[in-house]
């Protein structure tokens, strides 16, 4: 992708970021986010991780960002935009800010690989083929020849292989938060014949 | 700034913008404004009316016996009739309504449905040879290796429409029709997309283009009658058909969640007159209510796309390896070498496959009772979701111990 897309998908995925905490009135917050969630997508979508891009949409921005929609329309919304900020908390916020802003700066500064300009690091499907050698899956190996990045094959073979154990930890991580909603949500001492 | 400008392919965007154009204005527009005036009439039919059969060219004004009716089929202007009488209605905003999110809810719920139609293979390649174009035009405007991926994100994002329409109307009843319609969809998107797995699984791909091609090559995901998988043809396979079991619980689970995720009867919960007078779009009137009308019919028309993309062949012509050998033109896709009629008549079989899909789905409306939402629910989370887990295993096992090819 061009510079100019860049710019203006990182402009969008700011300037919604900062709409979620300036606005008063949660559901636009809420909106907000789900913006700049789409921005971000666009921004992972111009570095040819088309798959992480569309999962950033279809997950967050689609499904986690509407339920959460969901609870703010529940609430009463003319209260909350009553509410004065509490100077404390937004103190706190700046100071976090800041101190997260000189831990991103340090680790960008020690990244070699993001010293590269995008035209020295282009695509080299080509070469990729022939690091790979015969253990190339099949796909893999025809989109590499076509010249295109087989970006969600390439993650679901990481993914499956090489982290093969630290995806079951992670799965086995949300089966007992799930298992914890659920034991919390259900109501204890239901009256007879309640439903769930 | 000229390194920027040399960079951008002119050509390649000047073939996408007219892609874009013909396909969304040309096609989909059309289709689902002939989609309601479909569901008018089929309705009519089932229920033993008639239907509007009356609006056509309008001579009578100017002192002619007869209005013209175009093919000689009454009512065929039918939808411009109602698309005016959308427009000239009085467009009432209540002074209740938070009247941004009001007037946004409407474009949120017809735009999604419409970019979903950027990844749809419509067709295999236009060979413009004739015209001075020396490379084929593949009939897609964009072809992602993420297609379903993409279809399935952009339109949840169609949810957030429905659910501030309720919000933003500050009225009891579109609230509750929102709430139902964004709990029905979120709890549907999952059926939906753990019921094509085993598809994605069975192509190994996630490219739309590349499925219809295979299926054009092996024969049609549900109905694998040509091409290397049909039983008299010499690499006959036996997994091919042992497929064809998860196959079809797929193709029931996908339909099914479907017409959820676009809001039909049997699952319309969420303007379902009986209970919540017309749902989230209580408020609404003149066109801002026609966008969410045209809305559904384009989510469905994205819908019945898909399912023919994924399990009927996508463009791929019934029986083209049968044709091909009677008539002796070349009916099938050979990649860089397809005739410019056999291009074409892949957009019309293609079209014609997503109009029959809409034909089904306007005939189920009007045959089956509407769901009670607690039954929507357990449908959804109690027999789809585990029945779709365990189709994605047993196609998996299918798989390891018969791998096609």
């Amino acid at each position: 992708m061009s510079s100019p897309l860049f710019y203006i998908f990182a402009a969008i995925t700011l300037l919604f970021g900062a709409m979620v905490i300036a606005s008063k009135n949660p559901v636009t917050s809420a909106l907000s986010l789900a913006v700049s969630f789409v921005g971000l997508a666009a921004l992972f979508v111009s570095l040819d991780a088309y798959f992480i891009g569309t999962i950033q949409v279809l997950v967050y921005a689609g499904a986690v960002m509407v339920l959460f929609l969901f609870i703010i329309m529940l609430l009463d919304i003319k209260a909350a935009e009553k509410l004065k900020p509490n100077y404390a908390a937004v103190a706190a916020a700046v100071l976090l800010f800041v101190v997260l802003i000189m831990q991103v700066a340090a680790v960008l500064t020690g990244f070699e690989a993001g010293r590269k300009s995008t035209t020295d690091a282009q695509l080299r499907p080509q070469q990729a083929l022939v690091a790979m050698g015969d253990k190339a899956l099949p796909t893999i190996a025809n989109d590499l020849k076509a010249g295109q990045l087989p970006d969600t094959k390439l993650m679901g073979l990481q993914l499956y292989h090489k982290y093969g154990f630290h995806l079951q930890m992670v799965g086995l991580l949300l089966l007992v938060g799930t298992v914890g909603v659920v034991v919390l949500s259900k109501k204890e001492n239901s009256p007879k014949g309640g439903r769930e | 700034m000229d390194a920027l400008f040399a960079s951008i392919d002119l050509f390649f965007l000047a073939i996408s913008a007219v892609k874009i154009v013909l396909l969304v204005f040309a096609v989909i527009l059309p289709m689902v404004a002939y989609s309601v005036y479909a569901e008018r009439r089929f309705s009519a039919i089932i229920q033993d009316r008639v239907g509007p059969n009356r609006t056509g060219i309008p001579l009578t004004l100017f002192g002619f016996k007869k209005d013209i009716q175009i093919l000689g089929i009454g009512g065929l202007l039918q939808p411009m009739a109602d698309g005016l009488k959308f427009i000239l209605k009085e467009d009432f905003t209540p002074g209740h309504v938070n009247k941004f999110y009001y007037w946004l809810a409407p474009c949120l719920t017809m735009v999604p449905a419409l970019l979903t139609c950027a990844v749809m293979p419509f067709g295999s390649e236009l060979d413009l040879n004739w015209f001075g174009i020396a490379q084929p035009i593949k009939s897609v405007i964009a072809d992602l290796n993420v297609g379903p991926l993409y279809m399935f994100a952009i339109s949840s994002l169609g949810v957030y429409g429905i659910v501030l329409a309720g919000w933003s109307s500050n009225s009891k009843y579109p609230f509750l029709g929102g709430v139902r319609s964004s709990s029905q969809m979120i709890s549907y998107e999952i059926s939906l997309g753990l019921s094509i797995i085993p598809v994605l699984m069975i192509f190994g791909e996630l490219n739309l283009s590349k499925m219809s091609a295979y299926q054009d090559a092996n024969g049609w995901l549900l109905v694998p009658l040509w091409g290397d998988s049909a039983p008299w043809s010499n690499g006959w396979h036996f997994g091919r058909w042992l497929l064809w079991i998860p196959v079809c619980i797929s193709f029931v689970i996908f339909t099914i969640s479907m017409f959820a995720e676009t809001n039909r009867t049997p699952f319309d919960l969420a303007e379902c007159e009986t209970e919540l007078v017309a749902g989230y779009h209580t408020e609404y009137s003149s066109m801002k209510f026609a966008l969410f009308f045209l809305g559904e019919y384009a989510a469905m028309i994205i819908g019945s796309g898909l399912a023919v993309t994924l399990f009927l062949g996508g463009w791929s012509i019934p029986f083209a390896p049968l044709l091909s050998k009677l008539t002796g033109l070349q009916f099938h896709f050979v990649p860089g070498a397809t005739p410019l009629y056999t291009g074409l008549l892949h957009i019309a079989t293609f079209f014609a496959k997503v109009f029959g899909c809409i034909l089904f789905f306007i005939w189920v409306r009007w045959t089956l009772p509407r769901f009670r939402f607690d039954q929507l629910m357990a449908l959804g989370w109690k027999v789809f979701f585990e029945l779709a887990l365990v189709n994605v295993i047993l196609t998996a096992g299918i798989l390891i111990w018969c791998p096609l090819k």
